[in-house]
This record gives structure tokens, sequence and C-alpha cells, in this order.
């Protein structure tokens, strides 16, 4: 496993893709704290960005990534390795090395600027969500045989995470609105990570507006340790059913 | 010659007439090595203008009457204790002093409101430097007018709002002092009903369960220079007139319906030189008319203002908005309350004739904030990109967002204050 991973992250590095979103975020972080005169506002203009670009890039680089190693996969195959072991060590070094893009670029100027919980917050959360959607890729990639198809949906998800949810969230709150329906909402951030990432976040800036009406009620549950731990927990299950979906799939498929 | 002298000693008989009762007064000292060992028997022997200094020690002789004008001074705070059974002290006299006493655990009846300190229709008192620990209500004060409470400890330790009483609690009196004083724990650090002609001043008031103060029917009164932390509500005001306040701070009164200052039903009142730090809503305005509201800070809170839409006439003059979550907020469409240049750190506009005057009018009311109004659980989307994206196209063409509700000429600068 570890010949594969070495190859696969050497492989990366050698795309340089990574290497230029790792300076991109950088760029961002810098000049939003740079630009920012309260560390916190410049956090919350940043945490933006990354709920968007991380997500982004972390899919498609990883769907496109894997359609590419296809060629490379099937030779893979032929040889006496575990089907396993090959999904493993692809997925360990596309998530390892974007994890480790964000770290260097975003993560660096997070920790000089904001103070230590915060910081710690934002990247933890950050980690997770790059890995969950180098997951959710994978998922994407072995559902379609079409590399268009692939690219395709994997776009489409993420534009569902990113806007659609929220959008579709909203119109179900203006429906229901009669209804006691704060619980519920609670519930169905689960439903998407980069929500629960979001509010992970704020729950630790915002907390005067968060402290209001409704804001009680998120704050009981996720500002709670209780509430965290099961927060990550989500984060965490949001790696590991998309990808054991995909893992059983990929050792299923007829390449 | 001798005429002189028959004057002279007239002058000094009709002196010592006047002075008399200042040079018979006596003074009884209250202690274990003295004649009296009880407070209540120096009271019995006292006649109106004597001083009662009590030694220290822990007296618990049930329910203390002062029912002459005395100055009863405790050295070293010594300890009045009402055993949970007897109101401490009470007061039925005018002309009184009540200095340097520790009063404590006074008893808990709902129908006859016990207190640490009582008066009972007096005027011209003054409660000085004394701390009250535990008890039911700490100052209680009626139908009482000229009263200087100041420099005293009012410390109580209320779970429940029906299970505490005020830390001062004045009802139907006119010209009190309020100074200085230190109040804790209870159900309203200070309570005016029915209150006028009266000033708060320099009072710090924190952790009480529902208002650091609190107005209701009180006209004519003043509070500044006050400090309310973390409070059910900061100040609540209501149903009353003509209410000065300055330059208090605000901080940290969290929850879920914990206001900086809560104003119902009040009008012509004016407000200037506050701080508003870290509140969930610093101002809620519900009723409120013919208020001025100039060179105040609000800094860091949930909502800057909250104006519902029944308040009328009201100006919002020279304040600096910063780092709130929402500036404003409102409930309905209807707006009558002006504001002017005030400073927005969420103002994007230019200044191109560099008057200090923003040349883009700016609207406070975020689409957002009438979102969450209306439907609390949104909250949960907030600063989304869904989010960001509806509100920068609502700032740029105001739909649905009532377009009245604007400063003209908001400032490029925040105000020195």
């Amino acid at each position: 496993m570890n010949r594969i991973l070495k190859y696969v992250i050497v492989d990366i590095v050698k795309n340089k893709i990574v290497l230029a979103y790792a300076i991109i975020l950088a760029l961002f972080s810098w000049s939003t704290f740079s630009l920012e005169d309260n560390a916190s506002k410049g956090l919350l203009t940043l945490l933006n960005i990354i709920l968007l670009t991380v997500p982004l890039v972390a899919i498609l680089f990883s769907t496109i990534y894997i359609y590419k190693s296809s060629e490379f996969i099937e030779l893979l195959v032929s040889h006496p390795i575990k089907r396993s072991k090959i999904w493993w060590s692809l997925f360990a070094g596309l998530a390892s090395s974007l994890a480790i893009a964000f770290i260097v670029g975003a993560g660096i100027p997070i920790l000089i600027y904001v103070d230590f919980l915060k910081a710690f917050m934002m990247l933890s959360v950050g980690i997770l969500i790059t890995i969950i959607f180098v997951a959710i890729a994978f998922l994407s990639s072995i559902l379609c045989r079409d590399k268009a198809k692939g690219i395709g949906v994997s776009i489409l998800l993420w534009l569902y995470f990113a806007l659609l949810f929220d959008g579709v969230v909203l119109f179900l709150m203006f429906q229901f609105s009669d209804y006691p329906i704060e619980k519920i909402m609670v519930g169905i951030t689960a439903l998407s990570p980069i929500d629960l990432s979001r509010i992970l976040i704020l729950l630790q800036l915002d907390v005067s507006a968060m402290m209001g009406y409704t804001g009680a009620i998120f704050k009981d549950f996720f500002g709670t340790s209780i509430g965290l731990v099961i927060s990550f927990t989500l984060l965490i299950l949001w790696i590991v059913v998309p990808f054991s979906i995909s893992l059983i799939k990929f050792k299923r498929k007829d390449l | 010659m001798q005429y002189i002298s028959i004057m002279q000693k007239i002058c000094v008989y009709i002196s010592f007439l006047l002075l008399s009762n200042v040079i018979f007064a006596k003074t009884i000292v209250v202690g274990k090595q003295t004649q009296f060992a009880t407070i209540k028997a120096a009271i019995a022997f006292a006649t109106n203008g004597d001083t009662i200094i009590v030694q220290q020690g822990l007296y618990k002789e049930g329910n203390i009457l002062i029912n002459k004008s005395i100055y009863f001074i405790g050295e070293n705070m010594p300890i009045l204790d009402g055993d949970k059974r007897y109101e401490v002290l009470s007061v039925k006299a005018n002309f009184v002093t009540i200095k340097g006493f520790k009063i404590q655990h006074s008893s808990f009846a709902t129908l006859d409101d016990p207190g640490g300190i009582k008066l009972y229709n007096s005027h011209d008192i003054n409660i000085l430097d004394n701390y009250l620990y535990d008890n039911f209500f700490g100052i209680y004060i009626q139908y009482c007018k000229n009263i200087l409470i100041k420099n005293n400890i009012v410390e109580a330790f209320g779970k429940e709002e029906q299970e505490i009483g005020n830390g001062i609690h004045c009802w139907k009196s006119d010209s009190l002092q309020i100074i200085g004083n230190n109040l804790s724990g209870n159900r309203d650090g200070i309570y005016f009903e029915f209150v006028t002609h009266s000033v708060i001043w320099r009072n710090i008031s924190f952790k009480n369960i529902r208002y650091g103060l609190h107005f209701m029917f009180s006209n004519d009164n003043a509070y500044f220079t006050n400090y309310f932390k973390n409070n059910g509500a900061g100040v609540a005001v209501m149903f009353s007139k003509k209410i000065i306040m300055m330059n208090n701070t605000f901080a940290e009164n969290w929850g879920d319906a914990a206001y900086g200052i809560l104003l119902k039903e009040i009008s012509d009142c004016y407000m200037q030189g506050n701080t508003f730090t870290k509140n969930t809503s610093a101002i809620f305005m519900d009723g409120t008319n013919r208020f001025l509201i100039e060179k105040n800070v609000f800094k860091a809170n949930g909502w800057g203002m909250k104006i519902q839409a029944n308040c009328m006439d009201n100006v919002i003059d020279h304040n600096n908005f910063i780092g709130n979550t929402f500036d404003v907020s409102t409930n309905g469409t209807l707006t009558l309350n002006t504001f002017n240049q005030n400073f927005w750190d969420k103002y994007e506009g230019y200044d191109l004739n560099k008057d200090k005057i923003g040349d883009v009018p700016y609207h406070p009311l975020s689409l957002y904030s009438v979102i969450v109004e209306n439907n609390p659980p949104a909250m949960l989307l907030y600063r989304s990109f869904m989010v960001s994206l509806l509100d920068k196209s609502e700032k740029l063409i105001p739909s649905l967002t009532p377009d009245n509700f604007v400063d003209l000429k908001p400032l490029m600068q925040s105000i020195r204050l």
C-alpha cells in the first residue's frame, strides 16, 4: 500500500495543480487577514471562501484524477494486489495531498491571526470538508463509467451542497413557519456537511446573535460537548459512508 | 451697659433653646461591654436626634423598628440577622440615618414583602454603606420622599423570579437618590414603580434574574453612568415618560429574550453616550414614541436595535454601529422613525466631495434580518453563500425591505465618543 500511496502522492505533486491550489488559498487567506482590521471578521470572509472553494476543488480534482488513473488502476489490478488496497491508497493519496495543501495555504495564516480555539475549529472543519468531498468524488466516479457524466455528477453535487441545499432549507422554513420546526432544522443540517461546518464555526464567532431566539436551541445542541462530538461524528460519517459504498462497488466492478 | 448684658443673656438663652436638641442629644453605645446589650433597648431609650452606635457582633433580635429620628450607626459592620423569620429593619420615622451594617436573612413572604431595610411613609432618610446579604427584598421603600441610598451592597441568591425580591425596591416615592450601589442576584437590581424626580447614578447591577433596572409608571427620572452586566435584560423602561439615560454601559445581557435595554410604551425619553456591547439585542423598542437616541455605541451585539413597527417619531442620530450581527431589524413595513448621520461599519458607499458624509444612502435593514424576524429558525442559514447572495441583491434593489428605512447621510468614519 505504501508504495502505491507514494506513487499517487508523487504523481499529484508533479501535477502542480495542488500546489497552485495551496498558493491560491494562501493568497486568499493572507489578503483577507491583512485587509480586515478585525481577525474575527477576516475569519468570516475566509469561511465563505473556504466553504465554497475547498469542496469544489476537492470534488472536481479527485473525480478527474480517478478517471485519469483508470489505466493505472487496471494495471495494478492485474498484479497480485488486493483491490481494496488500491482504492484505499488512491483515496489516502488524494485526501492527504489536498488536506496538506489546505493546511499550508489557509492553515498557517489562520493559526497566526486567529486565537487557538477558533483556528483549531476552522482547520479541523476545513480538513474534514476536504476529505468528505474527496470521498463523494470517489462515489460519483465509481457510479458512472462515463467520464463526462461522472464529472457532471460531481459538479451537480457540489452545486447542491454549496447552494441548492440552503435554498431548499429556506423554502421549507417558509412553508412550515407556522410549526415549531427548530429542532427538526437542527436535524436537517446533518444532511449537508457544508451547513454543519458553517454552524460549528459560527458558534465560535457570532455568539451574540446565536444566543438569540432560536440560536439558543442551536447553541444548546452544537455548543455543548455532546453536540460537538455528534457533529464531528456526523462529519466523519460523511466520509465513511460514501467511501465505503464506493469501495464495495469498486471491489465488485468489472473493469 | 446693663441693657447689653441682658441682650447677651437673652441671645444665649435663645441659641441654647435652639441648639438644645443637638447639645442634649445622647450617644448610646450598644455592645456586650456596655449598658445596652440589645438594639431594641437602645432605641426604646433614645429620643429624637440621638445617635446609636452598635459595636461589632451578631444581633438576632427579630424585627427591629426605628420609630424615632436617630442616627443608627454600625461600628465594624455589626450583623443584624432576621433568622429567615423576620423583616430585619423597619423604619417608620423621618430624619433617620442608617450606616455601616451587615443585614442578612430576612424572612420570605409574598404578601407583605419583608426586606432587609424597609421604609414606611418616611422622608429624609439616608441609607449608607450597608451590606445586605441574602434578604428577600434588599431595601424596600414605600410612600417616601428625599431618600439617599448610597454605597450599599445588595447581594442575594435567587434562582427563580418568584422566589426572590428586588435589590432596591421603590414604590410610590419621590426625590430618591440611588448612588454607587452594587446589586446582584436579585429579581430586579433596582425597581421603580410610581417613582418620580429621582436619580440613579454610578450603580453596578449584575447577574440579576430579571432586569438590572426596571421602571414602571415612573416619570421624570434619570440614570447616569451605571453598569449593567449579565442580567436577564439590562434595563427595562415600561409605561413611563421623560426618562433620561446617559453614559451607561449595557454588557453581556445574553439569552433567549435578553436585551440590553427593553423599552415598552414609553415616550419623550432621551438617551446619550451609552455603550452596548455583546448583548443579544442591544435595544428593543416596542410602542416607543418621541425618543431621541444620540451618540451611543453599539458594538458586537447580535441585534443593534429591534424597532417594532408600532414605534413613532424616534430619532436615531450620530450613533456608532460596529461589529453587530444585525444593525437594525423590524417586524413590519411601516417606518415612522428617522435615522440620521450614524456610522455603520457595514456601509459600503463612497464620499466624493470629502465632507465625511457618504454620498449614497444606507439601508441598515438587511433582507436577512427581516427573514429572521419573521422566521427565526432561518438563523440556521446565517452567513451561508445563498443568504449573502440574497442580501447583496436586496441591497442593490430593495424590494422586500421598506425603502424608507434609510440613513440618508451615513458617516464615513466612526464618531469619537
